[in-house]
């Protein structure tokens, strides 16, 4: 919550008549709701330099969005999404099919690019991220430890790390109660083979992958700052850069900020792998999002257009060469950096997209609220379980999912 | 007054209050009995999603809302009675636990759960912002002349803060290793996490607030000690009453409809703890009842919102601050009444 409400703070890009670095002068005025981390910075930028161009970045933008597109006219022509944040505006129908503009203007799209639902483009995706390992290859060298490749294997490296005494603490974790501890069940429950719900909308955690996956988090976070529970992205982040934790599973767009000479202490020493699997030769207990950018259904078609242009002057190999190490980028021209191979890595080994669903942020919210009962001690594991699939239940059965 | 000029001094705010609290809250008390809910189908979609190496396509049956010709999802709203105050309150399962003798299960259920800390936030803040209160009054109040400017001037700075950031500014003095842990770490010679543990972090909001208010209660307090009959204290000094005897017989007897009127106000302040939820982040082990109704209408990733649970969440706090003002209250329409006479 504090990362929000730190972050809720929005900053506006204002371009007026600039035009430079842009194929075409923009006539319409746009503008485009999205999260406000450096990736979306920088494709914002590269847009407004067609002219006639307003950007909100705003990290609350999943609380607007819905209903800015659901006005008419739109209150936004350009949306950036996730694959969590896509569900809404789908489930509305308040956002327009690509293939015209694709077919006009976004040849040059690669193929995977192209987010397909039931054989409409509905989206450009722009960017992948993924949690995934990251580990101080100094410490670990320093104590013949190998990178990690399950998560039994971080929990031995960190007993050695802390008999060892080099850091604070042996791990980090985004374990912040709410949505940043239901992501780390998800990605643990994955890993253990588990769903969230079957294809009736029922509750599908209540089982030994769950209680397998609540155990893990558990062992887990025994070697964590026993503020483990208020710790967000920013957190690990920092606590990483300050040099007081050894090894973390944490998101792909932060691992540019370990080497920024400004902030961090450990440049340079910070590497990255895929996630680990939580049990050995399973997939990595991580999930796969992308973020990209759709289009409002509620304006002209010239004005889609003109919005579908501007869009792709953002997300260009220009823009990609000026901000090669911003994110993952999925577009012509990126080339994969040290950086950027923990997010790779956790692809190519299988990690599979996050199962997002009108019932699955359900249940994010439900887990987000319940998982910390377990760690904290207030339950056991069955009970925590148990409760969670009962608040789900509750909620899904008010939304009438089931 | 002539009817008309009572009505044209009252009937703005009559007006304003008929729009903007008592049309809601008949709008909330609706909501609470009834439950809007899309039509959904059950499709087959096939859904792509890019990775490196190509693309992820999936084909699975995905619950959807059915949308009507104009493109816009299909509702129905139903009468469901007091289904949404059993979906918060959980009767059954409060019940299992009273009959198995299990107290402390109770404090699984959310609501309880909030109503326990929401209460003894409450009951234990009061007491305290009174004491305060009445103690930096008196303390001015008996100060030298040419420094009370300066000493009010201080002591009202935590009530000019906004609540919000005067939490994070309390969190971040304490969170991880910042100055004030490092400082107890220092002095007491251990390892402090005040984050890790939820009595800690109670004991913080209850730092906080009392922080927060007591200058409020100093405010008026200070205000009321202006007005007490000096011959009266003076009398009680010729018959030898002591320092303590003044003010038990004479000053908070004087104060003591300024004391209900604080008591009320914070009460009801109380009872909506929030921003200490927040700006704590200490969802993970107390929770309080606004906090509960914000959680509820909080829309998640993919756009859910419990909107009829919320509502029945807010009128569940509207209740017990009402329950909670009803001695308070009768006292007043007591004094009044007996004034009156």
């Amino acid at each position: 919550m504090l990362k929000r409400i730190a972050l809720a703070g929005t900053i506006s890009l204002f371009a007026t008549g600039a035009w430079a670095g842009c194929a075409f002068e923009n006539q319409t005025p746009l503008k485009m709701l999205s999260a406000g981390f450096a990736a979306w910075k920088a494709v914002s930028g590269a847009m407004a330099e067609c002219g006639n161009f307003e950007a909100e970045l705003d990290q609350e933008f999943r609380h607007k969005q819905p209903a800015a597109f659901d006005a008419n006219p739109a209150l936004y022509q350009i949306g950036g999404v996730s694959n969590g944040t896509l569900v809404p505006l789908l489930n509305q129908g308040t956002i327009r099919p690509l293939d015209d503009l694709v077919a006009k203007h976004g040849q040059h799209l690669k193929p995977n690019q192209l987010i397909r639902i039931d054989g409409q483009t509905m989206a450009i995706a722009m960017m992948v991220n993924a949690q995934h390992l990251m580990y101080r290859k100094d410490i670990l060298d320093d104590l013949g430890i190998a990178a990690p490749t399950t998560y039994e294997e971080v929990l031995a490296a960190a007993e050695t790390i802390r008999a060892a005494g080099v850091v604070e603490y042996p791990l980090g974790g985004t374990y912040k109660t709410g949505w940043n501890l239901a992501q780390e069940f998800v990605n643990m429950h994955l890993g253990m083979g588990g769903a969230f719900v079957d294809s009736e909308n029922r509750p599908t955690i209540n089982n030994e992958m769950g209680l397998a996956a609540l155990e893990m988090m558990k062992r887990l976070a025994a070697y964590m700052d026993p503020e483990y529970l208020v710790s967000d992205s920013t957190y690990v982040q920092q606590q990483f850069q300050q040099g007081k934790i050894a090894i973390a599973n944490l998101w792909a767009s932060r691992a540019g900020a370990m080497d920024d000479e400004g902030e961090s202490q450990v440049v340079g020493k910070v590497k990255m792998a895929s996630a680990p699997a939580a049990v050995a030769g399973r997939r990595p207990a991580s999930t796969l999002w992308w973020d990209g950018v759709v289009l409002a259904r509620n304006m002209s078609d010239d004005a889609a257009e003109a919005a579908f242009r501007v869009a792709m002057e953002g997300i260009d190999r220009e823009m990609v060469e000026a901000n090669n190490d911003a994110a993952v980028w999925l577009i012509d021209g990126f080339e994969a950096t040290p950086v950027s191979r923990g997010a790779i890595e956790t692809a190519n080994n299988g990690a599979v997209p996050y199962p997002a669903s009108s019932a699955m942020g359900l249940m994010h919210t439900a887990l987000g609220n319940g998982v910390s009962d377990f760690l904290t001690g207030a339950k056991d594991a069955a009970t925590t379980l148990a409760d969670i699939e009962a608040a789900y239940l509750t909620a899904a059965e008010e939304q009438g999912l089931i | 007054m002539k009817f008309r000029t009572f009505a044209a001094f009252v009937g703005p705010s009559l007006a304003l209050m008929l729009v903007f609290i008592a049309a809601p809250l008949v709008g909330v008390l609706w909501q609470s009995f009834h439950l809007t809910q899309p039509i959904f189908e059950t499709v087959e979609v096939e859904s792509c999603t890019p990775s490196f190496t190509g693309q992820i396509c999936t084909t699975e049956l995905k619950t959807r809302p059915v949308l009507d010709e104009a493109g816009r999802i299909v509702t129905e709203t139903t009468y469901v009675g007091l289904q949404s105050y059993r979906n918060v309150l959980e009767p059954d399962r409060l019940r299992q636990a009273i009959a198995s003798g299990r107290w402390l299960d109770i404090l699984d259920i959310d609501f309880w759960a909030a109503l326990r800390f929401t209460l003894t936030f409450t009951l234990i803040t009061l007491p305290l912002i009174l004491l305060f209160g009445l103690g930096i009054a008196l303390a001015v109040n008996n100060a030298v002349r040419s420094i009370r400017g300066p000493i009010i001037f201080v002591s009202l700075l935590p009530f000019i803060i906004t609540p919000v950031i005067g939490a994070l500014s309390i969190r971040w003095l304490f969170i991880g290793d910042g100055i004030m842990t490092a400082f107890l770490e220092w002095w007491l010679g251990r390892d402090i996490a005040m984050f890790a543990q939820g009595w800690t972090i109670e004991l913080l909001m209850l730092f906080y607030r009392v922080w927060h208010v007591a200058p409020f209660a100093f405010v008026v307090f200070y205000a009321g000690l202006q007005t007490v009959n000096m011959d009266t204290l003076e009398s009680a000094i010729i018959d030898g009453a002591s320092r303590w005897e003044r003010l038990r017989y004479v000053v908070i007897p004087h104060l003591m409809p300024l004391i209900v009127f604080v008591a009320l106000i914070h009460l009801m302040d109380a009872y909506r703890v929030f921003e200490e939820i927040v700006g704590f982040s200490s969802q993970a082990h107390v929770i309080s009842l606004q906090w509960l109704t914000y959680d509820f209408l909080t829309p998640d990733d993919a756009g859910n919102r419990a909107v009829s649970r919320a509502s029945a969440s807010a009128m569940l706090t509207m209740i017990g601050i009402v329950v909670l003002l009803v001695p308070l209250l009768r006292r007043t329409w007591r004094d009044h009444r007996g004034t009156r006479r």
